[in-house]
């Protein structure tokens, strides 16, 4: 039920485009009033979700670790697995937003004659990790499209990705890995039967969604051709906040625009946030010190407190008589 | 609303938008000018029916799968047969075909490349035409 809402969401977002840019000849719509919507909504959402997740105490030091900790000089600790310093969380932070560390440790549970038994499973964390650095580089060569003159850096990362040659226009590499990776992405919560009970519309929306901008632009760069300097005049247009609508672009490349304003906007309300997400993750970014300093929980209110010395003052002649000892005579 | 690891959290949203909105900063007060064509070389200038090989549209979205067909037919299966368009002959190669009428690569070829940051491997092997500094 989920998949096919997901499914044809997405189909309706393309017709929608395509008869808007088609029938109703609404370019200025999708190609300008759209966009700019999306990127403010986009940007304001995100720095709105990051606020509210920093106005959020943290009551307890909860990082989740999985070395030994640091404890007596000769015990051996961790210092990444289990950091007790600020340079060793931002190595773990690093190999775990760069290279999906805890997902390596994916493991899949089974019983087999009648004990339970774990397996490796990578194929989760190869497949996410081809896709979301596959994802990157494509962000990021699009930048062609958005700057006057593209920076070397830029490419050369488009270089290394046509290094194969193949065809013209060059193959890009990060576009099959992409389709690939996206399509694993999507049978995996189809296949596996307890993935599947948990998936969600909202898993598996920004999938088609995904799996409709790549295929849209690969379509429009290997098939079904677009008038791209008229594109890069567009985006130019966007950028430098005088935008122009350039004829001839084809359809193809509005329907791209729309998903991705669609992503863009949906960005901030959805699971997709983990990209902020995983850098406030108190169970990642907290160095595990609490033998050491003192968290104090920022929900504390401020207790009335009797202390020993104001009981002691209270019931100082009482005790005395009693033959209780006391601290101050 | 009090923002707990405020500096942090302030530092990265400062990182996410200098990315993410650098396009924006990074083109302001720059004025971007779509790349003009030159297309009256003597060459062209001589014809009479001034025609490519095939519709300007088509030429604009497809030239390279052109040039790769062309490619493939002469160098792999030595096919040299020369393509007949309303009578007027058109070699298959770049330097003699295309390039025979559109002999300004810097203002015809290069013009939308470098707009698009697109670097075509043609010139790997070939050699580009001498052309006066413009």
């Amino acid at each position: 039920m989920s998949i096919l809402f997901s499914f044809f969401a997405v189909i309706a977002l393309v017709v929608a485009a395509y008869a808007g840019v088609k029938i109703a000849n609404l370019q200025f719509l999708f190609g300008v009033i759209i966009p700019y919507i999306a990127i403010a909504l986009f940007i304001l959402g995100f720095i709105y979700r990051v606020l509210k997740w920093g106005s959020s105490p943290v009551p307890f030091r909860i990082p989740t670790t999985c070395g030994q900790q640091k404890s007596l000089p000769w015990l051996k600790q961790n210092k990444i697995e289990n950091p007790s310093s600020t340079a060793g969380v931002i190595i773990r932070m690093a190999l775990e937003v760069l290279l999906f560390r805890s997902l390596f440790r994916n493991l899949k549970t089974q019983l087999r004659d009648g004990k339970l038994v774990y397996g490796e499973a990578k194929w989760l964390w190869l497949a996410g990790l081809a896709f979301h650095w596959s994802f990157l580089i494509i962000f990021v060569r699009h930048f062609r499209l958005f700057l006057q003159n593209t920076p070397s850096f830029i490419k050369t990362i488009e270089g290394l990705d046509s290094f194969l040659q193949v065809g013209v226009p060059l193959l890009y590499m990060t576009d099959v890995v992409l389709l690939g990776t996206v399509t694993y992405l999507f049978l995996r919560r189809v296949f596996i039967p307890q993935v599947k009970y948990m998936s969600l519309a909202a898993d598996y929306f920004p999938l088609f969604l995904i799996l409709g901008i790549t295929a849209s632009g690969v379509l429009m760069r290997y098939f079904y051709k677009v008038h791209i300097v008229g594109v890069k005049e567009l985006a130019m247009g966007l950028v430098s906040l005088n935008p122009v609508i350039p004829q001839g672009i084809g359809v193809i490349f509005y329907i791209h625009l729309f998903l991705i304003s669609i992503l863009l906007a949906y960005f901030p309300l959805s699971k997709l946030m983990h990209m902020g997400g995983v850098f406030l993750s108190p169970t990642r970014n907290m160095a595990n010190n609490s033998r050491m300093v003192r968290h104090i929980n920022p929900w504390n209110y401020p207790v009335h407190v009797h202390t020993y010395e104001e009981y002691e003052n209270d019931f100082r002649k009482k005790m005395k008589k009693a033959g209780i000892p006391v601290e101050k005579e | 609303m009090k923002i707990y690891n405020g500096g942090k959290i302030l530092l990265g949203l400062i990182i996410f938008g200098a990315l993410f909105a650098s396009p924006f900063y990074l083109n302001m007060g720059k004025v971007s000018a779509k790349p003009e064509l030159k297309i009256d070389t003597p060459e062209i200038q001589k014809l009479e029916d001034k025609k490519c090989v095939e519709p300007k549209e088509f030429m604009r979205a497809e030239h390279m799968q052109i040039l790769n067909s062309w490619r493939d037919a002469v160098v792999r299966n030595g096919d040299r047969e020369q393509i007949i368009i309303s009578g007027h002959k058109y070699e298959k190669s770049l330097q003699n075909g295309c390039m025979k009428c559109h002999s300004n690569k810097k203002d015809f070829c290069d013009k939308c490349h470098n707009y698009m940051a697109v670097k075509p491997y043609c010139w790997d092997c070939h050699i580009a035409p001498k052309e006066k500094k413009s």
